[in-house]
């Protein structure tokens, strides 16, 4: 991690106030995003990292959420002290963010020119004459076709993926320093899924915004980002170069995450081998783990993992991994 | 998909029209048929008890009611489309004079009542759902539930003893017209139409404050606050439009019944609205009186509906695809 961070999150820690009692989403969670640079975040659902997200643009509702502890520093800002009125004035301007539901996430009944267009009017003073004209230049930049004419469409009329090219152009307008994408292409069919990264590609080396990618979707992260974030239950299990990750994954759940991607032609002599699973499942954000949170699903775990709880550790050049095995090599399991 | 076009909105307003005219006709027919099949005669009661069968078989067939049922159904839409009017027994007078007349009070009094009803009911509704469970939200709740209780009349009758007898700003009732006293008139309309539209209010807040509850859940609203809108863009702009389409659909219902008359408050205030009208006409057994201002009550609603489908077109973009 470089000191010169554009965001640098320490030890956030959030709660939730659920039914079943107090539960912890996030649990000392470390990261860092240098200007420019593409931080992909990878977990299961739940384990924090939309939580984590919103916790950056000040959007979680309290109550429920409290956040306990922890800075949020964006270009050497804490977000976490600053007024309501002064995180207003960065949400969108200088940290956008782009959410998983196309389909859900424009107001359907106002027109899409008018909603590109809003960021511009708010933060930059714009007129509304120059900030449509400003709207209609972004449609066109995240290839709508005959974006000028689509300005007075409602979000009705347009399909899943071009209702994320809107996402994008009014998540960017302001030219932010700063875009996170909450599993920008978990919604979309496949071949929408490589256009809208692409598209975020060449918008990001334009802007030089820097992305902070949340998604479930280690092939997502393999083109997009050039350093990886696992993410477990509330907490970073390991964090390294996209490369090293995929050639040599530390932790044994990075390890089950990356057995679990299908290879297409990847067996030779086309022997049919069933896709791995990681056994078992996500603990309860209420539940007390006193040892390691993944022990309970580990294929290596041993007595030490379930009474105390290893620590992020430096395992090499940029890679830290949250896991005994680094103290303790050869309790590693070799499978056959 | 394209651009929203005049064509479909056009369709949209033509079909709704249709609608509307089919039920009209609906209408229309069950008003005459319970009224047809209804005792009491009005030969009978025009003429008293003492009359004779000759003079009342006579008069039988000079108001047409010994012809057949679609005769006489067809005579009377016939005649209320060409504008003419039957004549009221119990008044003797047009019938649609005397309608216009005290649609004069009833008229305003909805709007007035509507008008008291919304102003109070969708800040209470925004300021509630702002504020979910906590006390502001809580008094709201509350305030509406006693809203919810309260029979008008007891309000009305509240209402004149604070304002009229006691503190003496308003006239205890009666209406002095609009020609002789248009201040006065409207005036006189206030206290009613507040008693009126709090009660409705009441359920319209609730509404308002559910509905903006599901609204402020979506993920546009998130959206909106993601782009550093002020909160009062996000509630006015994003939110709101959403939570009232709901909100609209009982609002006409209310508008379409108080259309047709407050029977209880105008009563209470002893205002010549249409309530009063069809109230007195019914015990004197005034058929004609009766059955158009029956028709123009269901009409009314019918009517309002059908505004409130337009004004949907207005506020929701999405309705044109239905």
């Amino acid at each position: 991690m470089s000191d010169a961070a554009l965001l640098r999150i320490e030890a956030l820690r959030v709660s939730f106030r659920t039914p079943e009692g107090p539960g912890t989403a996030v649990d000392g969670v470390d990261l860092a995003v240098a200007a420019g640079e593409t931080l992909g975040v990878v977990g299961e659902s739940g384990c924090g990292k939309s939580v984590t997200a919103l916790a950056v643009l000040g959007l979680l509702a309290v109550p429920p959420a409290r956040i306990e502890t922890g800075t949020i520093r964006f270009d050497g800002r804490d977000l976490l002290r600053l007024g309501e009125e002064e995180r207003r004035r960065i949400r969108g301007r200088e940290i956008a963010m782009i959410f998983q539901e196309p389909m859900t996430s424009l107001n359907p009944v106002l027109p899409i020119g008018r909603q590109v267009a809003e960021p511009l009017r708010v933060h930059l003073g714009l007129t509304e004459a120059e900030a449509r004209e400003a709207a209609a230049g972004w449609l066109e930049k995240v290839k709508i076709p005959a974006a000028r004419r689509r300005l007075a469409d409602y979000p009705h009329q347009l399909s899943g993926g071009m209702r994320q090219r809107v996402m994008i152009a009014m998540a960017m307008v302001c030219r932010p320093r700063l875009l996170i994408a909450d599993e920008p292409t978990t919604a979309l069919d496949v071949t929408i899924q490589a256009q809208i990264l692409s598209l975020m590609r060449d918008l990001k080396e334009e802007t030089g915004t820097a992305l902070l990618l949340i998604t479930h979707n280690l092939g997502v992260v393999a083109q997009m980002a050039a350093r990886v974030l696992v993410m477990y239950a509330g907490q970073v299990v390991e964090e390294a170069p996209v490369a090293a990750l995929f050639e040599e994954p530390f932790h044994p759940y990075t390890q089950g995450l990356l057995r679990s991607i299908p290879v297409l032609g990847g067996r030779a002599g086309g022997a049919k081998t069933r896709l791995a699973e990681i056994p078992g499942l996500v603990p309860a954000i209420t539940e007390r783990i006193a040892g390691c949170r993944f022990a309970g699903r580990c294929p290596h775990a041993f007595a030490l993992c379930r009474e105390d709880p290893p620590a992020l550790w430096a395992i090499g050049p940029g890679r830290r991994a949250r896991c005994w095995l680094h103290l303790h090599p050869e309790r590693r399991r070799h499978h056959g | 998909m394209g651009p929203p076009g005049l064509f479909p909105m056009l369709r949209y307003v033509l079909i709704k029209f249709a609608t509307l005219v089919l039920l009209l006709i609906l209408v229309s027919l069950t008003v005459f048929a319970v009224l047809f099949v209804l005792p009491g005669d009005p030969a009978q009661i025009i003429l008293g008890i003492h009359a004779t069968p000759e003079s009342l078989a006579r008069l039988r067939a000079e108001l047409g009611l010994d012809r057949p049922f679609f005769t006489q159904y067809a005579d009377w839409v016939g005649n209320l489309l060409l504008g003419r009017s039957a004549l009221s027994i119990h008044y003797k007078m047009p019938v649609f004079e005397l309608v216009a007349s005290r649609l004069a009070v009833t008229g305003p009094l909805a709007l007035l009542a509507m008008l008291f009803a919304v102003a109070f009911a969708v800040p209470l509704g925004i300021y509630a759902a702002r504020h979910q469970n906590r006390p502001q939200d809580l008094a709201v709740m509350a305030f509406t539930q006693v809203g919810l209780a309260t029979p008008e009349f007891w309000l009305g009758i509240l209402l004149v003893l604070l304002f009229s007898v006691e503190l003496n700003w308003f006239a205890a009732g009666g209406f002095p017209g609009w020609a002789a006293d248009p201040l006065g008139s409207l005036k006189a309309l206030l206290l009613p139409a507040f008693a009126l539209g709090i009660i409705r209010a009441a359920i319209l807040a609730r509404l308002t404050r559910s509905s903006m509850l599901d609204v402020l859940r979506e993920d546009y609203i998130r959206t909106a606050r993601a782009k550093g809108l002020r909160e009062r863009t996000v509630i006015y702009v994003h939110a709101l439009r959403n939570a009232l389409i709901p909100v609209l659909t009982i609002l006409g219902l209310q508008l379409g019944q108080l259309l047709a008359g407050a029977i209880i408050i105008e009563n209470v205030f002893f205002l010549p609205g249409l309530g009063r009208l069809v109230f007195t006409a019914i015990g004197m057994r005034d058929l004609p009186v009766v059955r158009d201002v029956v028709l123009l009550m269901a009409a009314a609603v019918v009517f309002v509906n059908f505004l409130v489908d337009l004004a949907y077109a207005a506020v929701d973009p999405r309705i044109e695809l239905h």
